[in-house]
């Protein structure tokens, strides 16, 4: 928490390598290179940035130096876009590079700034950042003319989202909600399950670690059209694959959490004279939790890899790794990268979903508590 | 043990109760175990009877067997060969009885658990119902001086209150018997002449027979009424002093300026010189 009359930091002079900018050429219309002075709209934005430079001593706190700042970043970002919109060139337009670069070291202070705000703005710097990385993205593709089949810029990603919205869903449904989630589902279960019996048995432990192992080892393009050949086309194929990548992680994390109870906690349970089950029940698993948390974690993502590369080799006509095997056969890079989106964006929720399940239940674990 | 004067009127009487209950009976223990590379002895020839009411401090250099002597009485070791009977029975049905409260060298509380849970968790186990459970857990806790921590979590507390905790523990289901392994080993001098004194009031008001395992002659003198001297490899007992007779049951900590407390003080002392050996 920072104090709210914080002295902010001298700025960096990096950011002024913009001042470069009106001595290189600023855009090109039909093979003739323009200067700053000659598009009035380029002009006007590019001022607008300076004067927020000039002017950035003026707010009183750091959250205004800030947003005043952002004013100045979103014109440099918002001048390449709209010159494309007009139809200059940019590919030999170093001064709006320059620009650019200048207004994205700009950034930068914007979100030191905004690292040292208590309160809600704190989490804007991340969100701001992820922000600035699709614009250079979109700003960069297509200033620069990078082919489509390279690399779409997102706005082409999104048309392409919102126009296969239909597909896209059914696919989500297919991958995700059926052959995802059961098979997830079904592999941690088993690997808890399974690490139970092993520590009941020691025997048993000792004969499945070294096969954990090999089975961990085994790639999944491998696996994965032998499972569609046993179970079919359908999701059970696919569950197959996720239960095969993901049992492992949960037995051999379940085991390290049932060994992490202190020999003190467990000597008192002895001394209650409580048993097998009851020990387990009030003490091993709730030590375990972390390490549950840790497998289960690292499944999620797993389990989407191992979705989507199963289907690749056979699947009804629908589900991520379809579309994606078939509109990279037809060219189709936009959709690609649309399904990528949402695979990525998938796991992402579903690893922030149980990152923060782990916060709530294992609030007293040491990584977490608070005093 | 030498014929008793007639002393009309004292606490203990120990010679006109020729046989007090006896609540630990250790007979010719001997624990011995295989280390990597040679047999360690861990305990010899161990006989001790400890009468209800007592208590009783184990006393001797690391390594001399205390921790294992009284890991033995509470059946959370096996020893090699010997007799032991807690309250009549072998440690392992007492174990299953709950004869006894175990107070270890760490607080060993639950960080999931809040200060109140920790202390009603043997409780849950032996199947009380939630309000007794808690209307007891008040009751100990009060009894250690920690009334209104009951919602915090333990890692919220210094380690001097989790050790008070960790006895609130052993007290809730009013064991016969109190095992303390070194419970303030770990503690600050000012918190743990604090919880000694603490400790002989719990003593006195709630007439449980303890057992203390300690390194500290002060603390043994002070909390005792029999001090147990033992020596290393092979952890033996060298010497067993009665403090019952000099010092009064009621005991404030001024107590350690007088010289009766020195004199015994010296007697343990003594004790632990003569069993030490210098060869390691």
């Amino acid at each position: 928490m920072s104090r709210p009359t914080m002295a902010r930091p001298i700025m960096a002079p990096w950011p002024l390598v913009m001042l470069a900018a009106p001595l290189l050429p600023f855009a090109t219309l039909d093979g003739t290179a323009l200067y700053l002075p000659q598009i009035p709209a380029a002009f006007a934005l590019f001022a607008l940035t300076v004067a927020t430079i000039l002017a950035r001593r003026l707010p009183g706190s750091a959250l205004g130096e800030a947003l005043l700042l952002l004013a100045g970043v979103a014109a440099a970002y918002a001048a390449p876009l709209a010159l494309l919109h007009q139809g200059y060139g940019l590919a030999q337009a170093g001064g709006l590079w320059v620009y650019l670069a200048g207004a994205t070291l700009l950034l930068w202070r914007v979100l030191a700034l905004l690292a040292g705000v208590a309160g809600p703005a704190r989490l804007a710097g991340p969100a701001l950042f992820g922000l600035a990385l699709v614009m250079l993205w979109e700003i960069l593709t297509r200033g620069f003319q990078v082919p489509a089949i390279l690399l779409p810029p997102p706005s082409a990603v999104l048309t392409a989202l919102s126009a296969n919205a239909a597909d896209l869903w059914d696919d989500f449904r297919q991958t995700v909600l059926i052959s995802v989630l059961r098979g997830y589902l079904i592999g941690c279960g088993a690997g808890f399950l399974v690490a139970i019996l092993a520590d009941r048995l020691p025997f048993l432990a000792r004969g499945l670690l070294p096969l954990g192992n090999l089975a961990s080892a085994v790639p999944v393009v491998g696996i994965a059209p032998i499972m569609v050949m046993w179970f079919g086309f359908d999701w059970q194929s696919k569950a197959a694959v996720i239960v095969v990548m993901t049992v492992f992680p949960m037995l051999i994390n379940t085991l390290a959490g049932l060994q992490s109870a202190e020999r003190i906690q467990l000597d008192l349970m002895r001394s209650y004279g409580a048993g097998y089950w009851r020990t387990l029940a009030m003490l091993r698993l709730p030590c375990a939790l972390p390490f549950l948390f840790n497998g289960l974690k690292i499944n999620s993502t797993l389990a989407l890899i191992g979705a989507i590369v199963a289907e690749f080799f056979g699947t009804p006509v629908v589900g991520m790794g379809f579309r994606i095997s078939t509109q990279v056969a037809r060219m189709n890079l936009d959709v690609v990268w649309a399904t990528i989106a949402v695979a990525a964006l998938t796991g992402s929720l579903l690893y922030g979903a149980l990152a923060l399940a782990e916060r709530r239940v294992t609030a007293w674990h040491p990584s977490f508590r608070k005093r | 043990m030498p014929a008793a004067q007639p002393a009309p009127l004292t606490l203990v009487q120990p010679a006109a109760d020729p046989a007090p209950r006896t609540i630990v009976d250790i007979h010719n223990l001997t624990l011995t175990y295989q280390a990597a590379d040679h047999p360690v002895y861990a305990l010899s020839d161990v006989s001790l009877s400890i009468a209800k009411g007592d208590f009783i401090s184990l006393i001797g250099p690391s390594g001399c067997g205390k921790t294992t002597l009284m890991r033995v009485v509470a059946d959370l070791e096996q020893p090699t060969s010997g007799a032991v009977t807690v309250n009549g029975m072998t440690p392992e049905q007492a174990r299953l009885k709950r004869a006894y409260g175990y107070v270890f060298q760490a607080p060993a509380l639950y960080p999931w658990r809040t200060v109140e849970r920790n202390v009603t968790l043997p409780l849950e186990i032996m199947g009380l119902a939630k309000t007794e459970r808690q209307q007891r857990a008040r009751e100990q806790l009060e009894r250690v001086g920690l009334s209104g921590f009951e919602r915090k979590f333990p890692w919220q507390l210094s380690g001097g209150m989790q050790q008070r905790v960790s006895i609130a523990r052993a007290l809730a289901f009013d064991p016969d018997l109190l095992l303390m392994d070194e419970p303030f080993g770990a503690l600050d001098e000012i918190t743990r002449d604090h919880l000694n004194l603490q400790l002989t009031r719990l003593w006195l008001s709630t007439r449980k027979t303890c057992i203390f395992v300690t390194h500290s002659i002060a603390e043994a003198v002070f909390l005792s009424t029999r001090i147990v001297v033992m020596s290393p490899r092979p952890g033996r007992i060298l010497d067993v002093i009665d403090c019952d007779r000099e010092l009064p049951r009621e005991r404030t900590l001024d107590i350690r300026e007088s010289p009766e407390f020195q004199r015994i003080a010296h007697r343990v002392r003594e004790g632990l010189m003569e069993g030490h050996s210098y060869d390691d």
